[in-house]
């Protein structure tokens, strides 16, 4: 029925099998849309947030995706300005993710804020002394370079890419996208680093609080380092699902491998850093606030030491080994533990930066507070996968995302 | 805009809550809530989401009986001056949309209800749990609208609220002395509604700039301390206590650590 619209020379499963994916997905993201209209009609009392977690699971969603997101940025970096050329077979899926991880994050702050009816004031009323200012302007404006990077990709569908007009455009964005790949980098560095700097400037709360090189706290090297570290890997684990999905293969190993090599290394030096980092804090920023370490790692039911543990050593150190050496990324289930790890790594880092920053008491007498999130919160931070389902499916089915395809496919 | 030079020395409004005189009775919390129109639940219970802009905690030595020891310590925002008392209190530098701001002519942070669009970044912001979000718009029992105070504006859904020091007290005092022809106020002329219903006389509330008014001595008092001043967020509300555990109760110290 949608012939015409698939890619030449591309196999595509029946159009009532893909319906019934997209409404499984629609399914979802409606009851998302349902808790979002909660949220936005009767007030952030459907969640279970409180005056001890002003930030909860939504601002770790938000976080969490840019980081992941970052795949997007680092990966055109690494195209348009390093020149690793072979990364043009997956910069299309990594500009789609990354557009998806972006718009996603504008639409969880948008539910998350009390009244989004002024949400524009963040703009007009800007303090430039606030990090969330710095996120809102470039995480916007970084919004819409993805947004014109993947604007060719819809430009080349079959039938849009006959129209002449659009054809032109779609070729000239092409020409130019390196101006606008150096420009998202640029924002990028920018923006991550801020989100890491939201926590990192809490000079009122110790655990959170670092010092740093004039008026960035070390948390905003670190966010920049670490999205540009797992970004990466979270790009070739969604591929990865879309090739057990599809049950194709859509992008070369060579070009999966040298990605996640790059990644590894990155991880690699980001968790030695990180370790420095966290060393740094234990021995002199917390205790100069009457902190020890382990003050942030006991006498509550959830917040242990393991959490420590397994953002550093699990979830970085391990998959930095695994991808730095090649018989880690040559073996396929070791390849994918590495960047699973790694995406839960840069998931970890966001949770203990946001959640356990508000659970930590400061004043002696008050107590850990302890947060669960509610169903409506669950269902706004479902919401945006589902969205992502259904506009990679849709992508993939209409777009030509992965220019490997048909060679990987010949039989089709 | 550049601000207007004042040649005058700035005010720096401030408290001191003697803790040896308070018993807890909570005068002061009813007082805050009817001066300010803040808003109440029907089932107060759950504490996580109540607004007390000033709110008496209990402290407790830890010891068992007969050694047990209680002190009660109210908590209204402690207008911090921030790190070298330049203004930038935890929460006034992170607000991205300039909704709280520190005043250099009084040195007390403001709220602005209009402006503020819920973000919630000051609360996190802030050590002392001070802020306050309204997670619903405010319901007052029928009739009870007609108690409101006309001075204060009553706050909506989906923003954040804190203590103002009364700060409607402070403009109709200044109003009613420029009237008179008078640039400066009488101590008398702004106190807050908790420090006025304080039974014991516990709080004190002044100018800690003015050495001619209560508080400027009284901060200097040897048994005088602040509220978790490691972190520097340099509050304006001092507490008086001559027991050694509530002075220490004030602030975080490592366990090896000697005050």
């Amino acid at each position: 029925m949608d012939s015409a619209l698939i890619p030449k020379g591309v196999k595509r499963c029946p159009t009532w099998q893909f319906a019934l994916w997209i409404g499984a997905a629609g399914a979802v993201l409606l009851w998302g849309v349902f808790a979002m209209l909660l949220c936005w009609f009767k007030g952030l009392n459907q969640t279970n947030m409180n005056d001890s977690y002003g930030f909860a699971l939504w601002i770790w969603a938000d976080l969490a995706v840019i980081a992941l997101g970052g795949g997007a940025f680092f990966t055109g970096f690494l195209r348009y300005i390093v020149g690793k050329d072979e990364l043009k077979n997956i910069i299309n899926y990594a500009v789609l993710i990354g557009f998806i991880c972006y718009s996603s994050a504008l639409l969880i702050l948008a539910i998350d804020i009390g009244q989004p009816l002024r949400g524009w004031f963040i703009f007009w009323h800007a303090n430039v002394h606030s990090m969330l200012t710095e996120v809102a302007f470039c995480l916007t404006c970084y919004f819409g370079v993805l947004t014109i990077e993947y604007v060719p990709l819809i430009l080349e569908n079959r039938q849009i890419d006959k129209v002449p007009f659009f054809h032109r455009i779609s070729h000239n964005l092409h020409e130019i996208m390196a101006v606008f790949a150096a420009t998202g980098a640029f924002l990028s560095f920018f923006h991550q680093g801020s989100l890491g700097g939201v926590p990192g400037v809490l000079f009122g709360r110790p655990f959170a609080y670092r010092e740093g090189l004039f008026i960035w706290p070390w948390t905003f090297f670190l966010y920049t380092w670490s999205a540009a570290a797992c970004g990466p890997c979270f790009t070739i684990l969604v591929t990865w699902i879309t090739e057990k999905i599809t049950k194709k293969k859509l992008v070369k190993q060579n070009v999966i491998e040298l990605l996640a090599k790059i990644s590894g290394w990155m991880i690699g030096t980001y968790i030695i850093a990180k370790i420095i980092d966290t060393w740094y804090w234990a021995k002199v920023t917390a205790p100069a606030s009457g902190f020890n370490l382990m003050d942030f790692y006991s006498n509550n039911p959830f917040y242990g030491i393991w959490i420590l543990i397994l953002e550093i050593v699990i979830c970085g150190v391990v998959p930095a080994l695994i991808l730095i050496t090649e018989k880690g990324r040559k073996n396929p289930v070791m390849l994918m533990t590495g960047i699973i790890l790694a995406v839960l790594g840069a998931c970890v880092n966001r949770w203990v930066m946001v959640l356990q920053v508000m659970a930590v008491p400061v004043l002696t007498f008050e107590s850990w507070a302890m947060y669960y999130p509610s169903w409506q919160e669950v269902a706004t931070t479902i919401l945006p996968v589902a969205y992502g389902v259904i506009l990679i499916s849709l992508s993939y089915r209409y777009l030509p995302v992965f220019p490997q395809e048909q060679e990987l496919n010949p039989e089709v | 805009m550049k601000e207007e030079q004042n040649h005058e020395k700035a005010k720096q409004f401030g408290m001191v809550i003697d803790l040896d005189k308070c018993t807890g009775c909570g005068a002061c919390m009813v007082a805050c809530m009817a001066e300010n129109n803040v808003p109440f639940k029907e089932d107060e219970s759950k504490k996580l989401d109540s607004i007390t802009w000033l709110r008496v905690y209990k402290l407790t030595n830890g010891k068992p009986f007969p050694d047990t020891e209680i002190c009660y310590l109210p908590r209204p925002c402690q207008h911090c001056g921030g790190k070298g008392n330049h203004g930038h209190s935890p929460c006034v530098s992170v607000c991205p949309a300039t909704a709280t701001d520190y005043s250099k002519e009084t040195g007390i942070v403001s709220q602005i209800y209009t402006r503020c669009f819920g973000c919630r970044y000051c609360m996190a912001a802030c050590p002392y749990h001070a802020r306050y979000f309204n997670w619903w718009d405010p319901v007052w029992p029928d009739g009870m609208e007609k108690y409101l105070s006309p001075n204060v504006s009553v706050r909506m859904r989906g923003i954040v609220e804190k203590c103002s020091f009364c700060f409607h007290r402070y403009q109709i005092a200044m109003d009613k002395a420029y009237y008179e022809g008078r640039g400066e106020l009488e101590e008398n002329e702004y106190q807050t509604a908790c420090t006025q219903a304080c039974p014991a006389n516990a709080i004190t509330f002044g100018d800690l700039n003015n050495s001619g008014h209560a508080v400027h001595e009284l901060k200097k008092d040897k048994n005088a301390f602040r509220l978790l001043e490691r972190l520097q967020t340099n509050p304006k509300v001092y507490y008086i206590s001559s027991r050694e555990w509530v002075r220490r109760a004030g602030d975080n110290y490592l366990k090896t650590e000697k005050k």
